[in-house]
């Protein structure tokens, strides 16, 4: 096991064009899964094959188990990796497959079958080993993949979206499996994704990337509830934080925390944990004006403008459970309010948090 | 062709028979002619030679240039493909009379290694061009995860995309011996002595004497003389076709 460290790692391509990767310096935890998150061209892919040895970089360090593998060939870097294809060998069985590693690396012939199927039973593909590649479902051929990368006992495990291959139903198992893998193996694991559910579901810890820049690490908490910039407000949550700017300020505010005064009331029926959440005020009233409303099925979806005072215009959501079935007629004025505690402040002109200030809402 | 190779010649030269029957019992009497009163064994030999060294040292040059070309040089790598596909399109009646000079100057004139020196010169472009198609195809994540698992580039390329394109690299070979037994105006220039003719040249040239043609034993020749690539390309039909990738990606 090993920590991995990067300090101002910067990949450029093209010369005189901006870095795919710019000045990312990271650590891992040991142990630690660590999910890199982002929309595509961020340079999440970039920054793992750097750390894999498969692309140079163009300045920087690259440390693993506290030695810098600079220099080293991806062989030697003592990882693993999982490719987004799964990058199975096609004309060799999944036992071979499996054992190639082993083989690459020169380990005793005899010490073979017993890793594999150690590795094969761990991930439950004990019957395949004699199928080719193409004869395995989707996420038969994920197993595969993990077990060749696990059969060597790596210090670092590199996953490059994994999972986006799969169908929606498969995705979620094979999520839940990874994770009980990790737990199992407790190997350090690098894992990149555009997906922030998954991001958010699996990471000890989440690298929000854009534009080749880390725009936040943290928990998937501290990501979710206190983004450090407006692109991390937006790009983690469905429907994304409310933005809503005036003068050199922006407010943000998420739509599960915007909702209408009737449920602060208690005249409506409303699920407890919302309430017990929400109690303490003040409130800010905020007039929305319904667009159209999205029922989808757990939840609610509402969307409008605000309604009069400096914000007046200003597109917003809000996110309701649908236990809470208070009509909205489209074109209507609502009475809405969002906690003064939810609210988060960014700088105009950076799009970075600043310090809360009062906002004049009407 | 068949029939013909076997057919007495008063039997081929009635126009009244049945060209596609025996009219005359079969006879052996030209196959015998080939192998006793011409040099076609040496013809064969020679030919089978001069394939298998071209064919070697096309797999040597083109595997690797393919190679290079489809991934490490980028967008260029693409248009150099190209040009050198272009050459592959020059005839060899244009070249012949240039590189007679370069056969002469280098004393390979009538040597069958002048063919051998000559002959790349038109299978490599085309097999650079086959094999790029061939290793474009192979995704770049197979060689990275056999990099990752301990096997250095050279190794990547030896153990993954050589496996892998091997029926493009089958195509090569054929396609390269097809192109040595069957080339006509380089051998005809470049060499003159009975015994150092491919087969190709040496069977028209001397079994048609003046406007006499010796059909039987053309015949013959010819169906012996293709009865290995035939073969071969039977034998090898099911790889050529073969969708030899489909599930190692999605």
């Amino acid at each position: 096991m090993a920590i991995v460290e990067t300090r101002h790692l910067t990949k450029v391509f093209k010369q005189g064009e901006l870095g795919a990767v710019n000045d990312v310096s990271l650590t891992t935890h040991e142990g630690e899964f660590l999910v890199f998150l982002g929309p595509s061209g961020s340079g999440k892919t970039t920054l793992l094959r750097m750390i894999a040895g498969l692309e140079t970089p163009t300045s920087g360090e690259i440390l693993i188990g506290g030695s810098v593998v600079n220099r080293l060939s991806p062989r030697e870097r003592r990882i693993a990796m999982v490719f987004q294809s799964y990058a199975l060998y096609p004309h060799l069985t999944v036992y071979k497959n499996i054992a190639f590693p082993l083989k690459a690396q020169g380990v005793p012939k005899d010490q073979h079958r017993k890793k594999v199927e150690w590795a094969a039973g761990l991930l439950g593909i004990g019957r395949l080993l004699e199928r080719k590649p193409r004869e395995l479902s989707g996420g038969e051929r994920q197993r595969v993949a993990l077990a060749r990368a696990i059969v060597r006992e790596p210090a670092v495990f590199l996953l490059d979206e994994p999972l986006s291959n799969l169908d929606a139903k498969l995705r979620a198992s094979a999520r839940e499996e990874l994770e009980r893998f990790h737990g199992s193996v407790g190997t350090t694991t690098i894992y990149v994704t555009h997906d922030q559910v998954e991001a958010m579901a699996m990471g000890d810890r989440i690298v929000v990337m854009n534009f080749g820049e880390v725009r936040q690490i943290g928990t998937p908490a501290e990501v979710y509830d206190e983004p450090a910039d407006t692109f991390v407000a937006t790009f983690l949550g469905s429907p994304p934080m409310n933005l809503v700017e005036r003068d050199e300020v922006i407010v943000g505010f998420r739509p599960e925390h915007f909702f209408p005064v009737s449920v602060l009331a208690g005249r409506a029926a409303i699920p407890e944990p919302m309430r017990a959440a929400d109690r303490e005020g003040p409130y800010v009233p905020v007039g929305l004006r319904v667009g159209h409303e999205e029922y989808l099925g757990a939840e609610r979806i509402v969307y409008g403008s605000i309604e009069g005072g400096p914000f007046h215009g200003k597109t917003v959501v809000s996110r309701l459970a649908s236990t809470l079935t208070l009509p909205f007629d489209a074109g209507g004025v609502h009475a809405f309010a969002v906690s003064e505690r939810h609210l988060k402040f960014y700088d105009r002109s950076s799009g970075k948090r600043t310090t809360p200030r009062s906002v004049a809402w009407r | 062709m068949l029939i013909a190779s076997f057919k007495q010649n008063i039997d081929l030269y009635t126009v009244e028979n049945n060209p596609f029957k025996f009219n005359l019992p079969p006879t052996l009497e030209h196959i015998r002619f080939l192998f006793t009163q011409t040099r076609f064994v040496r013809w064969l030999g020679n030919t089978a030679l001069v394939g298998a060294i071209v064919v070697v040292i096309t797999l040597l040059l083109a595997v690797p240039a393919a190679y290079a070309l489809t991934r490490l040089t980028g967008r260029w790598g693409q248009r150099l493909g190209i040009a050198i596909f272009l050459t592959y399109l020059i005839p060899p009646t244009l070249l012949f009379i240039p590189l007679s000079r370069v056969v002469a100057l280098l004393g390979l004139q009538d040597s069958i290694y002048s063919l051998v020196l000559v002959y790349p010169s038109m299978t490599i472009p085309f097999s650079i061009w086959l094999l790029m198609g061939f290793f474009k195809s192979i995704p770049r994540e197979l060689e990275d995860a056999a990099m990752v698992d301990g096997l250095t580039r050279f190794g990547a390329f030896l153990k993954m995309v050589v496996p892998i394109s091997v029926s493009g690299i089958l195509t090569v070979v054929i396609f390269s011996f097809t192109l040595v037994t069957q080339e006509f105006v380089y051998a005809l220039t470049f060499i003159s002595p009975e015994a150092n003719q491919m087969v190709g040249v040496g069977v028209p040239i001397f079994l048609v004497r003046g406007d006499v043609y010796y059909w039987g034993a053309l015949m013959a020749a010819c169906l012996i003389a293709s009865l290995p690539i035939g073969i071969v390309y039977n034998l090898f039909l099911d790889r050529f076709i073969s969708g030899f990738t489909v599930g190692s990606v999605k």
